[in-house]
């Protein structure tokens, strides 16, 4: 059993593997291509022929758990029927690829070709392969996609981009139809498992969520079989390579709904709805598509409509719901597959030959290709149902089931008269190909002069001719104890009885034989005239146009409908979407409000009001409206006001026992600062307006709604957080943290125990996306343009400059270079100052305030400085600072720290800690989360120094850029450049 | 205490909201601090006002929640306070950009 389980596994990835070589071949490679391909097809058919004895007595399984806790498994499954489809699958995929080997053009890319056919046939063999609902359905999509990179394969074709797009359209369209059915039919039966589904069709029947489910896979099934009324695209498909066209387009991809509908046809068919809905859509299909097949010009337009007929054949005898309608539908499925290929390649054939399938333009081949033309006809003659080959007996088959009693309705009692008329239409199709193409008066004015084809090229065409032939005249000594064994499996129950003998009596279904083939031949003299006449399209249905239907829709649902609700409900701006969210917002604010009734203030007794602390939020108070006052025409002063704002934060901290919120502010409030002065450059000079220019009403209606929000935003947050502060803390998870902090984390700083131990998780997130922001930043800023006008020397250098210049004693730069001389040296002394303090930081944060994130803080303003008191170009010369190292390391040593606890077998960062005793500095607590706090601590200064560095190298860049164009200097800057990227 | 506190978080995001709905970019990163410092606040009052009493243990103790400040809001706050910074930098930057690309400070790029 292990050996077949790998076979089966090995048979689906076989092609895809292939597909992966395939697509590493050089452009031409088409010989190498298509014998990959050809022995991909081969090894495959291989396979799945040594499976068979297991196959055709039960099903070959292999489950693989994937989630399982969903109900989630790979799992693979081989009984008769799929076994009988994975034969066409690869066989015939065999066939193709030695078919389109003479098919493509040496100047076509073939083994992309190549690549995604054989991509399509793993697709295609993972559908019918799969033991699990939701694995087929992610095959059918891959089945879609791979069928829009064939059809589209001539992109440089219009024709091949339009149908490409359609098919996808349909198909996924269908395919997520498909996929919200599989999932109800899976809640309904509780497994996705393809053994249980199949056998709870009693369970499923009776659930109220059947017509939904059922509605929702037939849909699926239907626009993947090209099934009325998603049929239309087909035939726009017919722009791919013939060869697809041959495989997916009529053996096998179109034959996945049908292939689908027979799979579940246990679980869902044998209702009314079922009946009700299949066989109305399936007889439709089937007279629609034979008529429309009549009046083709284009011979692969004409197989293809045949083709829709055919499918429209074998889902209304899927139907009728009766066992022995299943039989002839799988017995039908495999017949067509064989004669329609052998006809698309003879098509293929013709249009390689002559240059043109335009019936208006072929006639009388015969004489230049005897042999093709012999082998068409044959299969032609097995499409239109002619004894002694397969298709008749199929045929015959349908013939008996639509003749015989299902429901009794009228539609019941109409089926034996429109299935006999299809067959006229069938009978009169196939002659219209094989008498437009071989027969008549010699061509004229072909593109090419005719002749056989390669002898490699026709023998696809032998190949499956023969089969016709064979199956056809003795049918129980060849395809019979495989189509029982894919028959047992399809319909879950004891085979009915039937016989598949060539000679059954004079019968009902011999009689309809009959008329079908002497009305199709009147049919077809009758219209001999009217065809010859070059009209394009049937009568009746000319006007109606599926494509234009289709493009119409399109064009509604995804241009006009969107534009109008993007015209309606979206905006471009900023303003109203802020605004829109904000008063969201407050309406979420104010909702529990509304609905619970108001709230009064808590039992909690008010801590007493200290007049410093008034007097302390009064000056913050006034310095956040003023702020907010004065950032349009005064940066500088909103951007101290701000300053203040977060100084009066800080003490806000320190007054509410919050030691290490405290530093952590004033340090980020001073690299915010900087970071803020340093942006200030970049910004437009803006004036406050003069006197007695008013502002437009709009403008002045825009501010007092804004300012309305505002103050509701304001008094709803006062509110809800005074509210809050009067009622007593609930417990929480503090409790853990307060806790163990000190038993378990070995830090008597509780939230530094929290942030790098018992969330250091949180904490190693956060720090990565600083480490993103920061590369952002860097990035952007590689990019970045100053606008023109800010390029310009300021005006305070310039100024500086021209009292330089007017002074005799003076040389230009000296105002520069004294500016801040003597707090400059202050700082180059303050340097080795702060970094101690930074080390003193970090050393104390697990037990005292500080820690590695103020620690890095600090340590990155020592460096940032420095660059304010000497200037960039100086502080590069003495000191290379580089960021992007500090923080590699950073993030290298704080996930490293987190991989560690692995080796110890605990998870991921849990921590250990230890105190060690060093002479002189004593007893200093040791713990792994040290060395993660180290992590934090590289990881910010790099961060934030790369931050504030790029900014200031945009002056530089700016002046530079400027620069006269002197050849030596010019160099030399970049070179300089170079290395202060470098730096960087 | 209380009262002072609930008012200076109702001004500071009022104000900055005030100014996030401006169309200067310079306003918008203004009233975004505005609003951080607010929101920060907010969360940590959540933790309710308790005067010195910092979330420090004394060496070798198991700590008891009602003798120390929450640490909770705190260790949410410390972080809120990191991306903030993370925040204001990169929106800074595209602003810049946007100016350089754009030639206006206008939020959407272009002047009504």
């Amino acid at each position: 059993m292990l050996t077949s389980m790998h076979l089966l596994l090995l048979v689906l990835v076989l092609p895809f593997g292939g597909s992966l070589v395939a697509a590493f071949l050089p452009t031409h490679a088409r010989n190498a291509a298509a014998l990959l391909a050809g022995l991909v097809g081969f090894l495959g058919t291989l396979i799945v022929a040594l499976l068979y004895s297991k196959a055709s007595v039960g099903a070959v399984t292999l489950h693989v758990p994937w989630l399982p806790s969903l109900g989630l498994e790979f799992s693979l499954r081989l009984d008769g029927l799929s076994w009988l489809f994975a034969v066409m699958v690869y066989g015939i995929g065999m066939l193709v690829a030695l078919y389109a080997r003479y098919y493509m053009a040496e100047e076509d890319p073939v083994p992309r070709f190549f690549s995604f056919l054989l991509a399509f046939m793993g697709a295609m063999a993972g559908v019918v392969l799969s033991g699990n609902l939701i694995q087929i359905v992610f095959f059918w999509e891959l089945t879609s996609l791979f069928s829009f990179l064939l059809i589209g394969y001539w992109h440089q074709n219009a024709a091949a981009r339009d149908g490409a797009r359609m098919a996808l359209t349909v198909t996924a369209t269908g395919g997520l139809c498909l996929f919200v059915g599989v999932m109800l039919l899976g809640h309904i039966v509780g497994s996705y498992d393809l053994d249980v589904v199949l056998a709870s069709g009693k369970m499923i029947a009776e659930d109220p969520l059947y017509v939904p489910a059922l509605i929702l896979i037939l849909i699926g099934a239907f626009t993947k079989s090209a099934q009325f009324p998603f049929h239309f695209w087909l035939p726009h498909a017919m722009a791919a390579p013939t060869p697809v066209s041959a495989y997916l387009h009529s053996a096998t991809m179109v034959k996945a709904g049908v292939f689908l509908l027979t799979r579940l046809w246990p679980a869902l068919a044998g209702t009314d709805v079922w009946f009700y809905i299949v066989v109305p859509v399936g007889l439709a299909t089937l007279v629609i598509g034979a008529f429309a097949a009549i009046f083709q010009q284009d011979l692969k337009g004409l197989l293809a409509y045949s083709t829709i007929s055919h499918l429209g054949l074998i889902t209304l005898l899927l139907g009728l719901g009766s066992p022995l309608a299943a039989v002839a539908a799988i017995f039908h499925t495999i017949n067509h597959a064989t004669f329609k290929a052998s006809l698309f390649m003879a098509a293929g054939i013709i249009d390689h030959e002559t240059g043109t399938r335009d019936l208006r333009k072929l006639s009388g081949l015969y004489p230049f290709m005897p042999v093709t033309a012999r082998l068409a006809m044959v299969a032609a003659a097995a499409m239109a149902g002619v004894p002694l080959l397969n298709g008749f007996l199929s045929k015959e088959m349908f013939f008996a089931e639509a003749a015989a009693d299902h429901t009794g309705s009228l539609l019941d009692d109409s089926l034996p008269y429109f299935a006999t008329l299809a067959g006229i239409f069938s009978v009169a199709y196939s002659l219209r190909f094989i008498l437009g193409a071989f027969f008549g008066p010699p061509p004229t004015d072909l593109p090419h002069t005719p002749h056989e084809p390669p002898h490699w090229m026709r023998f696809p065409i032998e190949v499956l001719v023969l089969i016709c032939i064979v199956v056809g005249v003795a049918p129980s000594f060849t395809i019979g104890p495989m189509l029982a064994s894919a028959a047992r499996a399809a319909i879950d129950t004891d085979l009915p009885a039937y016989s598949l003998s060539l000679w059954h009596g004079f019968n009902l279904a011999l009689a309809m034989s009959v008329v079908a083939i002497i009305g199709g031949v009147l049919l077809y003299a009758r219209l001999r005239n009217y065809l010859d006449s070059g009209i394009e399209g049937p009568p009746l249905m000319r006007r109606l146009k599926g494509q234009r239907i289709f493009e119409n829709v399109l064009v509604t649902v995804s241009w006009r409908w969107a534009r109008a609700l993007e015209r309606w409900f979206g905006t471009r701006r900023l303003q109203p979407q802020l605004r829109s969210m904000i008063a969201l917002t407050l309406l979420g604010g104010f909702l529990p409000f509304a609905l619970h009734g108001w709230v009064p203030a808590g039992p909690m007794p008010l801590t007493p009001i200290d007049p410093a602390f008034a007097l302390v939020w009064a000056v913050g108070a006034t310095c956040s409206l003023a702020a907010a006052y004065k950032a349009k025409y005064h940066r500088f002063a909103a951007l101290v006001l701000v300053g203040a704002v977060g100084l009066i934060t800080c003490i806000t901290f320190v007054w509410m026992s919050a030691p290490d919120l405290a530093v952590t502010q004033l340090l980020v409030e001073v690299v915010t600062t900087v970071l803020l002065l340093l942006g200030l450059r970049w910004l437009p000079k803006r004036m406050e307006p003069q006197e007695g220019e008013h502002t437009p009403l709009n403008v002045a209606v825009r501010r007092r709604l804004d300012l309305a929000l505002a103050v509701l935003v304001g008094v709803g947050l006062s509110t809800l957080s005074y509210l809050v502060m009067t009622r007593p803390l609930p417990e929480s998870v503090s409790r853990f943290f307060v806790e163990r902090a000190y038993t378990e984390g070995g830090g008597t700083n509780i939230v530094n125990v929290i942030l790098v131990d018992f969330r250091g998780f949180d904490t190693q997130g956060e720090i990565a996306v600083l480490c993103i922001v920061a590369l952002t930043v860097f990035a952007l800023l590689r990019r970045f343009r100053p606008a023109q006008e800010t390029i310009d020397t300021p005006e305070q250098q310039r100024l500086q400059n021209a009292y330089d210049e007017a002074e005799p004693e003076r040389k230009v730069g000296d105002t520069l270079s004294d500016y801040l001389f003597v707090p400059r040296i202050i700082m180059h002394w303050m340097f080795p100052v702060v970094c101690v303090l930074a080390v003193y930081l970090f050393m104390r944060g697990h037990d005292l305030p500080g820690g590695g994130f103020a620690a890095g803080v600090t340590l990155s303003i020592a460096f940032v400085m420095q660059y304010i008191a000497s200037g960039t170009r100086w502080v590069e010369d003495h000191l290379r600072v580089l960021p992007l190292r500090w923080m590699g390391v950073g993030l290298l040593l704080s996930v490293g720290t987190g991989i560690g606890a692995w080796a110890f077998g605990f998870p991921f960062l849990t921590s250990h800690h230890q105190y060690l005793a060093l002479p002189v500095i004593g007893k200093i607590p040791l713990a792994t989360a040290l060395l993660f706090d180290l992590g934090v601590f590289a990881l910010v200064v790099g961060a934030t120094v790369l931050i504030l560095i790029a900014l200031a190298h945009q002056s530089l860049r700016s002046r530079r850029e400027e620069a006269p164009r002197e050849a030596s200097p010019m160099v030399e800057t970049r070179r300089e450049s170079r290395t202060t990227a470098g730096g960087l | 205490m209380e009262l002072i506190l609930a008012i200076g978080i109702g001004i500071l995001a009022g104000s900055g909201v005030w100014l996030v709905l401006r169309p200067r970019t310079y306003q918008v990163i203004i009233g975004l601090s505005l609003i951080s410092y607010g929101v920060n606040l907010f969360i940590f009052v959540m933790g309710r006002v308790r005067i010195g009493m910092p979330p420090i243990l004394k060496p070798g103790t198991v700590g008891d929640p009602a003798g120390f400040a929450d640490p909770m809001p705190q260790a949410l706050v410390l972080t809120a306070i990191v991306i903030g910074f993370a925040m204001t930098a990169l929106y800074l930057v595209v602003l810049l950009a946007a100016r350089g690309l754009t030639g206006t400070d206008h939020v959407d790029g272009r002047e009504e």
